[in-house]
């Protein structure tokens, strides 16, 4: 009589007269204390087959749980599948309902839809469409943006004006932090590169012009940008994406209100007033950054520094960063709405529209600030 | 049980049998929710204490306490399941987490608690994937996931319709007998309040206590406090009518 033990419970296989293989459960059978193998059991099992009847046997059984009901699913599976009937006996009570339970068919299985094998040119196929169709949904979506905001200006639509300088607030003067500390190191990072390389030609008054412009142009509005797609961008695609978790945008439109009207246009109205006054400001400290490792670091004086950079920056290169500014905020703000709209409605799905959303308006950024510089380039700005 | 100063209800006294399935009852607001967050170790009490068996929850070091709760499901409102996992990844976690079983018999009793719940095959498929009342009864299989001594539903019928609410009720019933566990059910469904519950207690949000503990039955046939009357009858009144 064959014997295996797992910790706490062991088993015994019997083959009887009559062809009857008895299966003899004793001892614990609990989650904590289970160790055995079921598939080392089955191939024990295995090996005595073929057998007219199986017989488990669970009369010196001292402690059980669900542990011992999977395994003995397991068997009775085993058994089933070589067409050998299987009896149970000296089970517990409870664990005999359990088996019922567990054996008894599914609330709809017949209902489960199996995943089919796709093709490769079908997959292909499939996710083509669904960019054209992301496509078209974006461009509807930026359709229903301008006819907000035209209702909006136009006096038939209103905002929450309390939520709007909330949004104001949040994308302003509370983002003041982190964009004073990112500008004023990178345009110190810029003063240190230049002051560098000038050195080496005795040209350090140039550090200002570099930074300066360099600052006015395009990074002041370019770390705009970035800080506020990592912060306000996602904040939007979050807001947004757990509204549609919570079935607040279903709400809104049983309603009959628009939630882009609602939700999304004063948050972008809000973010693109904010991005050009953080981009002066971002430019400012920039330059003031610049300012300190140019005249602490070398022969110039803070006055040659200041008179320098009024020379070299004049209005135009701050206009440009500003629109630029302007046309990222706008980027950040549509992209975080649309992408938290299209949200699904698990935590997942907001995690993953929330990356999206920061990642796509970088990307879009960085392209949009290229295509303007090569128009300013060819229209000679 | 206070919220800060806010009390929400006092002198609580009642006692919960092992094989009981006790029925937490009560109008809306009136702190239903709220003392099973105190049942399941989610809140402590403002004042008093809950024995569990013969120690006192909040008085034993918290290594102790980790032990208690792990003989305890609950069973939330929604299900509660974690979106990014499967359903069989929801029931295999507190497997992993708290025994040495290897992957393959975790998986086995993950199939086997989807089983009992009557979601045979579902094992691969996304709590997104599966309809509210399904995910209720996969909140519950994981519930189960370590077999507890006892298990909590809050609001097991809220949002499902009257069959599959039956089904539930009696699923609640099954999963006592099979699994030998003690329930504590959060309810204001006279339907499951009547057919499940074996034992019970009715609060009050205006006097903000209990009015009356025992088995449902038996509170109605003695009640003499006409909110419970109220309650226990749907306004009506008509004892006869209700009691099944």
């Amino acid at each position: 009589m064959p014997e295996q033990a797992g910790s706490g419970g062991n088993v015994s296989i019997e083959k009887g007269e009559e062809g009857a293989l008895f299966i003899r459960f004793s001892g614990t059978w609990t989650i904590k204390e289970a160790s055995m193998e079921v598939e080392g059991l089955l191939a024990s099992l295995a090996g005595y087959l073929p057998v007219q009847e199986a017989v488990i046997d669970a009369e010196n059984l001292q402690a059980w749980d669900s542990y011992f009901i999977s395994i003995l699913a397991a068997v009775q599976d085993f058994f089933t599948d070589h067409g050998i009937k299987v009896r149970f006996s000296g089970l517990p009570e409870g664990a005999d309902h359990m088996i019922r339970l567990a054996s008894r068919p599914g609330l709809s299985e017949a209902a489960i839809p199996q995943e089919a094998q796709e093709a490769f040119l079908e997959r292909m196929g499939q996710g083509f469409q669904k960019l054209l169709k992301d496509i078209r949904e974006f461009h509807e979506f930026l359709g229903e943006v301008v006819l907000g905001v035209i209702s909006l200006f136009s006096g038939k639509n209103r905002i929450r004006y309390r939520d709007f300088f909330v949004y104001v607030q949040n994308a302003g003067a509370r983002a003041l932090p982190i964009v004073s500390m990112v500008s004023f190191l990178v345009g110190l990072i810029l003063a240190f590169v230049a002051t560098v390389q000038l050195k080496l030609f005795g040209a350090q008054i140039y550090v200002a012009d570099l930074v300066g412009i360099a600052m006015a142009r395009d990074m002041g509005a370019m770390m705009c940008g970035i800080i506020m797609a990592g912060r306000t961008g996602a904040t939007y695609a979050a807001e947004l994406g757990t509204m549609q978790v919570n079935e607040e945008i279903d709400a809104f439109l049983t309603l009959g209100i628009n939630p882009v009207d609602f939700l999304v246009v004063p948050r972008i109205l809000a973010l693109a007033l904010m991005m050009p006054l953080l981009c002066i400001y971002a430019d400012l400290l920039g330059i003031a950054g610049g300012a300190v490792v140019g005249a602490g670091f070398s022969d110039i004086t803070l006055r040659q520094y200041i008179n320098e950079t009024q020379t070299a920056v004049p209005m135009t290169h701050f206009f440009i960063g500003i629109v630029k500014c302007f046309i990222y905020g706008l980027i950040v703000a549509i992209v975080g709405c649309r992408k938290g709209l299209s949200s699904g409605r698990s935590a997942a799905a907001v995690g993953r529209v929330t990356t999206s959303a920061v990642v796509t308006s970088i990307v879009w950024i960085i392209l949009v600030c290229a295509v303007i510089t090569v128009i300013c380039y060819v229209l000679g700005i | 049980m206070a919220y800060g100063d806010f009390v929400i209800q006092r002198d609580l006294n009642f006692t919960i049998y092992r094989g009981d399935i006790f029925v937490i009852m009560g109008a809306s607001g009136c702190g239903k929710s709220t003392l099973l967050k105190h049942l399941i170790g989610l809140m402590r009490p403002a004042r008093g204490r809950i024995i569990f068996g013969d120690v006192d929850f909040w008085e034993v070091p918290e290594q102790v306490r980790w032990s208690l709760m792990e003989k305890c499901g609950v069973s939330y409102q929604d299900g509660a399941l974690w979106s990014s996992m499967t359903l069989s990844e929801n029931i295999s976690l507190p497997l992993e987490q708290y025994t040495v079983l290897t992957s393959s018999q975790i998986r086995k009793l993950a199939s086997l608690k989807l089983s009992l719940v009557g979601l045979k095959g579902f094992d691969d498929f996304y709590p997104a994937e599966i309809s509210g009342g399904m995910r209720k009864r996969a909140g519950l299989a994981r519930a189960m996931a370590l077999d507890p001594e006892v298990l909590f539903f809050d609001e097991p019928s809220a949002g499902l319709d009257p069959v599959s609410s039956k089904l539930l009720d009696d699923l609640i019933l099954e999963i006592r007998d099979s699994l030998g566990a003690t329930i504590v059910v959060v309810t204001h469904e006279l339907a499951s309040i009547f057919s499940i519950g074996s034992n019970g207690v009715f609060l009050d949000n205006e006097e903000r206590t209990m009015l009356a503990a025992g088995n449902p039955h038996d509170m109605l046939k003695n009640a003499t406090n006409p909110k419970i009357i109220d309650f226990l009858t749907r306004g009506t009144g008509k004892r006869e009518a209700v009691c099944v």
